[in-house]
This record gives C-alpha cells, sequence and structure tokens, in this order.
C-alpha cells in the first residue's frame, strides 16, 4: 500500500480535467490506497459553493467530490494563502478542508508516497 | 530504478510529451526500466495512427512506436479518455458499431487501474504536462 497525495491546482470545469482527475483519484481509492487531495492555486475554486453547472451543460463534479467519502478519502487540505489571495474563506467550500499554511506544503508533501501532479 | 511516466498534452499544445519521450531515452540509455508510459487527458493525442505533419516535423506516434518496439516499452491509452476524444482501436470501434483503427502501433488501449499499478510497481512516478 502507498499514500498518495493528489494535488489539484486548475479551477473547476476546465475541459474535462477536473473530472477525468477524480475518475483517477476515485480508482486509487478502489485500489484500497491512502488517498489525500491539496487544493493549491486556482484549485480552491473546485470546491467553491454555489456552482451551477447544468445550466452550461457541464459535469457536476461538486457531487463527485462529496462521493469521496463512500471511497474513504477523507483528507482534503487546502492552502492558506490560495484561499485568501482569491477572497474565499474554508466556509465557502462546500466541504470541510484541513489549512496549511504555503510555509507548510513542502512538509505536506514528503509524508506521501507519490505526489500526483493534477 | 524503475520509472512509470504519465503524460497529459497533447504533441501539439506542449513539449511535454516530447520531454517526456527524450526523458525515457535518457532513462534507459543509463540502464534504468521503465515499467510504463500512460497516455491521459489530451496525452491520447500521441496515440493517433493516422496524424500526418509534414516531412520536415517530428512524427510523434512513430516514434513512440519505435520506442515500443525497440525497448519493448509498455504504451497505455486509457479508454475512457480515449473515447472521449474520438481515438477507437478496431475491436473497440467493433464493439460500438463503428469502423475506426485509430490506434498506432505499439500502443494498447487499457483502464485507468493500470495507472495505479504503475504507481505501486515503480520506484518513481512522474507526471509530464
Amino acid at each position: 500500500m502507498k499514500s498518495y497525495l493528489f494535488v489539484l491546482r486548475k479551477p473547476a470545469h476546465s475541459g474535462a480535467l477536473v473530472q477525468e482527475m477524480l475518475d483517477i483519484i476515485l480508482t486509487t481509492a478502489a485500489f484500497d490506497q491512502k488517498v489525500c487531495i491539496l487544493l493549491l492555486d486556482d484549485g480552491v475554486f473546485q470546491l467553491k459553493t454555489g456552482q451551477n453547472p447544468e445550466c452550461a451543460s457541464m459535469k457536476d463534479t461538486v457531487a463527485i467530490f462529496k462521493a469521496l467519502e463512500i471511497y474513504d478519502v477523507n483528507d482534503i487540505y487546502a492552502e492558506v494563502e490560495s484561499l485568501q489571495e482569491r477572497g474565499l474563506k474554508p466556509g465557502d467550500l462546500c466541504l470541510p478542508v484541513q489549512e496549511f499554511y504555503r510555509k507548510d506544503i513542502a512538509g505536506l508533501m514528503k509524508r506521501f508516497d507519490v505526489v500526483f501532479a493534477g | 530504478m524503475k520509472f512509470a511516466l504519465q503524460i497529459n498534452t497533447s504533441p501539439y499544445q506542449s513539449n511535454a510529451g516530447q520531454t517526456a519521450y527524450r526523458f525515457i531515452n535518457a532513462a534507459l540509455g543509463l540502464g534504468h526500466k521503465v515499467f510504463r508510459v500512460f497516455f491521459y487527458h489530451d496525452g491520447v493525442y500521441h496515440a493517433f495512427k493516422y496524424a500526418t505533419p509534414p516531412d520536415d516535423e517530428p512524427w510523434f506516434a512513430v516514434q513512440w512506436s519505435q520506442l515500443a518496439k525497440l525497448h519493448q516499452v509498455d504504451l497505455v491509452v486509457c479508454i475512457s479518455a480515449a473515447q472521449r476524444r474520438g481515438l477507437l482501436c478496431s475491436d473497440e470501434a467493433k464493439r460500438q458499431g463503428k469502423q475506426d483503427d485509430d490506434l498506432a502501433e505499439g500502443f494498447r488501449i487499457s483502464g485507468l487501474g493500470q495507472l495505479v499499478e504503475a504507481t505501486l510497481e515503480a520506484d518513481r512516478f512522474i507526471v509530464f504536462g
């Protein structure tokens, strides 16, 4: 068993990118590996509340994030500065996240066997 | 050391695929192993057999086919990413009632389980693009 940190840096609805990354995350979790997610830069928008993707014929990726719990993916981290720079607070996100300061991100990454850029 | 790679960008969107290709050649040249290369997102565009660039430009699919033949590198294209983008091997096309045969030689189409297996097997996993 390995531990995986998926580092998501692109905003929601970046083409099929978010949806296809979530497919990898779900598959890895289905293989009974330890899976955590880090939202960095514009990645913090992926969990922003109040998205209405159906209006633009896009996939509701937030619903997939909400289903991650079923696969024992419970640890979602967000960088404090990424949130602040975009005027967001953890309360603006639709799932609870653990906040990490930028200075601590490298230390967080070191705790994982695989750091997966997405 | 045993490497696994993932390529996420198309040949004309980014140089990442070409960087990966050069990385693989350098690694093999130094005696390392490449367990698998997984083509995902727009990376699946590397595997289109009928891409026909001008003669003075690199032929990416042909480069990969030669690499697979020379060094038995396992080149895997994600089935769902491929189908979304219209890349079908003949078997899959038949199943869908279509007549395509788009997959270049040396590639095979499979699922995301192959990617997870590669990250588990390899000492190092690197994402390009």
